[in-house]
C-alpha cells in the first residue's frame, strides 16, 4: 500500500531559484538561506520517496484570469518548467504519476472536494524552487511529482480548515492505492511577506514562528486562523500559508519533528522550513533505516 | 448597487485582488500574461502603446502601464503576479519593483529587509497610517 511517510514545508521564493540558477549560493546572504537546507537534503536522500505530492500555487503562469481553479490536481505524465518572464529555469522536466493522481481524483472528489483535473500545466517557481531546495541540481528529479495547485492569488483562497481537510482526504486516497509507494507531501509558499503596494516588505517573525510551532505540535491553532488575520499580520501574500495546512492535514497526529529552520529575509520574504515524519507509518526514524 | 465594505479594505497600503478587482483589471492582467512569450515581449518593447490596443484597457489603465505606475496598476485591477511580468520585461527584479511601490530606493528597501522587514506594528489598520501621517 502507498503511505504518506513525511511532510516537508518550505517557502518558495523565486529569488532562491535565481540564486541557485545563477551560481550565487556561496554568497553569505544566500549561505544563510541554503545552510538551513543542508540537513534536509541529506534527510530526503535517505528517505528516497517514490512520489512527492507538492502543494503549491501558480503565480499567473499556467492560470491566467480566464479561469481560476481553487484546487487543481496535476494528472499529466510531465510538467514543463515555465518561462515566467526571465526565461524558464534550467531545471529538469517534472515527471508526474498519472495513475496515482487519477486515483486521488477518484477518491478525493467523491469525498466532497471538487478538484479541477489538469492534464496540461507548466509549473513555475512555486513548484520548482522547493524541489531545488530539497534535491539540489540533479539531471533528473529523483522521484515522480504530483502537483496540487491551490488558488491564493484571487481572494478569497480556500479556508485553512478546508485546506487541512483536503489534506486528510488526500491521505485517505493515497492509503487506498494498492502499490507500495513512499509518498512525501510538500506544503509550500509563505511565510510572512507582502510584495504588493505601499505596505510591501512586511515581515512578522512572531506570527511565522507561532505558525511553525502550531504545525509541529497543535495544527488546530493554525487551522483556525482567518484570512483577514493572515493578511493583516503576515502580509497580503502571507496568505499563501493556507497551503501548508493541506500538507499538515495529510499527516496523522503522531508526528516527529526532524528539522526546523527560519530566517529573514530572502529577497522580500521570510523563509520558513519544517520537516515532520509521520510515526503512524512506522516506529523508527525513516532516515535511519 | 454599492457593494458592502469588507474587512480587508481596512489594511493600509494594500489592494486585495478580489473578484471585483479581477474583473476591473482583466485587460491589464491579460496583457501582462501575454508577456510570458519572448516574441510578445519584443513586440511590446517596439511599440508599447500600439501593443496595448487589443487588450482594451481604460485610458487610466493605459497610462498606468505606460508610466510604470506600479501602485496605480494594482488599484485599477492589476495583480502583482501579473504586473511582475511587465517588471521582468523591463529587466527589473521583484525587489526593485517592491522598492518603487513603497516609495523608497532599492538600497533603502533592501536595508529594511535585511533589518527584519517592515514591522506589523503600526501597519495593521488604516487608522494607524492616518495617525502617523496626520
Amino acid at each position: 500500500m502507498a503511505k504518506i511517510v513525511a511532510g516537508v514545508w518550505t517557502s518558495h521564493v523565486p529569488a532562491i531559484g535565481a540564486a541557485l540558477d545563477l551560481g550565487k549560493t556561496a554568497e553569505p546572504y544566500w549561505q544563510r538561506v541554503f545552510g538551513g537546507y543542508e540537513k534536509s537534503k541529506e534527510w530526503i536522500a535517505k528517505v528516497k520517496p517514490d512520489v512527492c505530492i507538492v502543494v503549491f500555487n501558480d503565480h499567473a503562469t499556467a492560470f491566467s484570469v480566464d479561469i481560476v481553479p481553487t484546487f487543481a490536481l496535476g494528472c499529466a505524465a510531465e510538467f514543463a518548467p515555465a518561462d515566467e518572464g526571465w526565461g524558464p529555469r534550467p531545471v529538469p522536466v517534472v515527471k508526474g504519476h498519472p495513475e496515482l493522481a487519477a486515483h486521488i481524483a477518484q477518491s478525493v472528489i467523491q469525498d466532497d472536494f471538487d478538484l479541477t483535473v489538469v492534464n496540461k500545466m507548466e509549473v513555475d517557481h512555486g513548484l520548482t524552487v522547493p524541489l531545488s531546495l530539497m534535491f539540489g541540481q540533479p539531471e533528473e528529479w529523483p522521484c515522480q511529482i504530483i502537483p496540487v495547485a491551490v488558488n491564493v492569488v484571487l481572494f478569497p483562497p480556500p479556508s485553512g480548515k478546508r485546506c487541512f481537510n483536503l489534506g486528510a482526504a488526500i491521505r485517505k486516497a493515497v492509503e487506498s492505492y494498492p502499490e507500495d509507494l513512499r509518498v512525501v507531501i510538500f506544503g509550500t509558499g509563505g511565510m510572512s511577506h507582502q510584495i504588493s503596494g505601499p505596505r510591501a516588505g512586511l515581515i512578522n517573525s512572531d506570527f511565522d514562528r507561532a505558525f511553525l510551532e502550531s504545525l509541529a505540535t497543535d495544527p488546530s491553532k493554525a487551522t483556525n486562523i482567518r484570512h483577514i488575520e493572515y493578511m493583516r499580520e503576515a502580509g497580503a501574500e502571507g496568505i499563501e500559508m493556507v497551503m501548508w495546512l493541506v500538507a499538515r492535514g495529510a499527516l496523522s497526529n503522531n508526528v516527529e519533528e526532524v528539522h526546523r529552520f527560519y530566517t529573514v529575509p530572502a529577497s522580500n520574504t521570510a523563509v520558513g522550513h519544517l520537516i515532520l515524519e509521520d510515526r503512524d507509518s512506522g516506529p523508527t526514524s525513516l532516515a535511519a533505516e | 448597487m454599492e457593494r458592502q465594505s469588507r474587512e480587508y479594505e481596512d489594511i493600509p497600503g494594500t489592494t486585495v485582488f478580489d473578484a471585483d478587482q479581477c474583473r476591473k483589471g482583466y485587460g491589464i492582467n491579460m496583457f501582462c500574461m501575454s508577456l510570458l512569450k519572448a516574441e510578445n515581449r519584443e513586440a511590446f518593447k517596439k511599440d508599447e502603446a500600439g501593443y496595448l490596443v487589443p487588450f482594451k484597457l481604460t485610458p487610466e489603465q493605459t497610462e498606468a502601464v505606460l508610466k510604470r505606475d506600479w501602485n496605480g496598476m494594482l488599484k485599477q485591477g492589476g495583480n502583482i503576479y501579473f504586473t511582475a511580468k511587465l517588471a521582468a520585461t523591463d529587466g527589473l527584479s521583484f525587489q526593485q519593483v517592491a522598492a518603487m511601490m513603497t516609495g523608497s530606493t532599492q538600497q533603502q528597501y533592501a536595508d529594511m529587509m535585511l533589518a527584519g522587514g517592515r514591522s506589523p506594528n503600526g501597519n495593521r489598520s488604516k487608522s494607524e497610517w492616518a495617525n502617523k501621517n496626520g
